[in-house]
């Protein structure tokens, strides 16, 4: 039965990680842009760049086409809830938090895609030729991405009979240590799809404007100033968020449990130590791949599909 | 339940097993399908050591020990030298394109598990779940013998295709006698020797290894 203490705590532990979650996300993408710029020989523009972008174009003025409808200026808005929303279920701090039990690893894939629909359709809403193709192609790669990353979250929720993402990391860290080998297929799929998803090197270059390869920046070439920044935080959000699943089903071991004050410092250090790590994993990975034809991303990501599925059967023959 | 350490071990080297096969069947050059081929015979050589070591069998470290001088250094050497001679170090030409291949060979997967599975209620071994496995890895490396075109990348999909029958022998019954294993490795050794002076002799009679040339020989 849950007190009125237990209560208040889990809401205090589920405003702690909203905040982290808005205030890091930044930090983790200039640090790996800062890796990335080490490892190309470059000095970098220094970890907290994203920070400062974002208070530049907070300063300046919007300017908005003539012929932008309503959805062109809410979108921003509804694209950073989404990923803030996303941020605040998945288990990054503790397990147990009270948002985690509104929504399962299904309603989060939902969370994710109702974004996508919106910056989609504003990007098609002023009728720029490049505003359309971004939107076909983030369409074309999220419809392939999608089944994937389901699939790898069913894997996780086969395991640990629960859709629920608390259930899942409860199964995986606090238990005795077991070897998973679905496990190990459904990460290689979800490197894959976290690649796809979050515009990154293989299927899109995030620091490029050319509007031969480009996808995602295609799809914001029109927004401005405050618009902009909603929906460059929003990115941020959404590698943080990509990053927090990965860890939760694949390294959950440290993550505190709701009221267990003595353990959050040790989560939180984790946590940090964990997100330098997965991101400077990100940047080599950046560095040491080329970026592909589009007509070979669907290929790519058929290949994590197949992963998915391949673990989903091996949990089923080995039972693990 | 708790499953032992080494089972779950051998699991996990089970999967990456399955994973490599996939990873042959994708692949488009010829020096990584080789590289990837070594791997394979890495892999299989720590999971015999693994069987080997839980079930305290000593002729096992044996072919643990034949594995790898022969499937991860001998053999894969020897193709490194073929290609180099005979100068085909990228093309690989698939029939099907590789998407569909990947497909079919899920369908393999799914097959070969659904058949393996009363073979293994049947097993008293440790590692009678591996059975379908095997057999997946088997019909995975048949599958990439159907679908290329070039004959160096068949022969090392034989290869692999041996290796997936050793997987299934020391998973299914704990290892073959070590004659037997010494025979098959004596006979993998001299077939890659063969295979290699047949691919001089079909590059001089049709100057190219697409075995394709070879329907063509008719009497007229």
């Amino acid at each position: 039965m849950m007190t009125d203490y237990d209560l208040l705590f889990a809401i205090l532990f589920q405003l702690a990680q909203l905040l982290l979650v808005v205030l890091l996300a930044p930090l983790l993408t200039g640090w790996v842009n800062q890796c990335q710029a080490w490892l190309q020989n470059r000095s970098g523009a220094g970890v907290l760049q994203p920070y400062r972008v974002l208070r530049k174009l907070f300063h300046k003025d919007a300017v908005i086409a003539h012929n932008a409808s309503p959805l062109f200026r809410v979108t921003p808005y509804i694209v950073f809830g989404c990923m803030w929303l996303a941020a605040a279920i998945i288990p990054i701090i503790a397990v147990d938090l009270p948002f985690s039990q509104a929504a399962d690893v299904i309603a989060l894939v939902g969370v994710f895609a109702l974004a996508r629909v919106f910056i989609s359709l504003a990007a098609m809403d002023i009728g720029t030729a490049f505003g359309s193709l971004g939107a076909r192609r983030e369409m074309l790669v999220s419809f392939l991405a999608e089944p994937a990353l389901l699939m790898v979250l069913f894997t996780a929720s086969m395991i640990s009979h629960s859709t629920q993402l608390p259930r899942i990391v409860d199964t995986l860290a606090h238990h005795q240590f077991v070897l998973y080998p679905s496990l190990a297929f459904a990460a290689l799929a979800f490197v894959i799809v976290l690649l796809a998803e979050n515009a990154r090197i293989p299927v899109d270059n995030p620091s490029t404007h050319l509007e031969l390869t480009m996808i995602h920046e295609a799809m914001i070439l029109e927004y401005s100033a405050r618009h902009l920044a909603l929906i460059e935080w929003a990115s941020s959000l959404k590698l943080f968020a990509y990053i927090s699943i990965g860890i939760a089903l694949f390294i959950p071991h440290g993550i505190a449990e709701v009221g267990n004050w003595a353990g959050l410092p040790l989560a939180i250090a984790l946590l940090l130590l964990k997100l330098m790590l997965a991101g400077a994993a990100l940047a080599v990975l950046e560095t040491v791949m080329a970026k592909m034809r589009i007509f070979r991303a669907p290929e790519f990501l058929g290949t994590a599909f197949l992963l998915a599925v391949l673990g989903l059967l091996i949990h089923f023959l080995l039972g693990a | 339940m708790q499953i032992p350490y080494t089972l779950q071990f051998i699991n996990l080297l089970a999967a990456l097993l399955l994973l490599i096969a996939f990873a042959m069947l994708a692949q488009r050059r010829i020096l990584s399908l080789i590289n990837l081929f070594a791997w394979q015979g890495a892999l299989l050589a720590l999971s015999t050591f693994i069987v080997a070591y839980s079930t305290n069998q000593h002729h096992l470290y044996y072919s643990a020990g034949l594995t790898l001088l022969l499937k991860v250094l001998l053999l894969p050497y020897l193709l490194h030298r073929l290609i180099n001679r005979l100068n085909v170090r990228w093309d690989v030409e698939t029939l099907i394109n590789i998407p569909t291949t990947m497909l079919v060979g899920i369908a393999l997967v799914i097959f070969s598990f659904n058949l393996a599975a009363p073979i293994s209620q049947l097993a008293e071994g440790i590692t009678r779940g591996l059975i379908g496995i095997a057999l997946a890895s088997v019909l995975l490396s048949l599958l990439m013998m159907l679908t290329r075109r070039k004959a160096v990348s068949q022969v090392v999909a034989f290869l692999a295709l041996e290796n997936g029958l050793f997987f299934a022998a020391t998973s299914a019954t704990q290892g073959m006698p070590l004659v037997v294993e010494l025979g098959i490795a004596l006979d993998v050794l001299v077939a890659t020797f063969i295979f290699g002076i047949f691919f001089f002799q079909i590059r001089e009679t049709f100057d190219s290894l697409d075995i394709t040339h070879m329907e063509k020989l008719k009497d007229d």
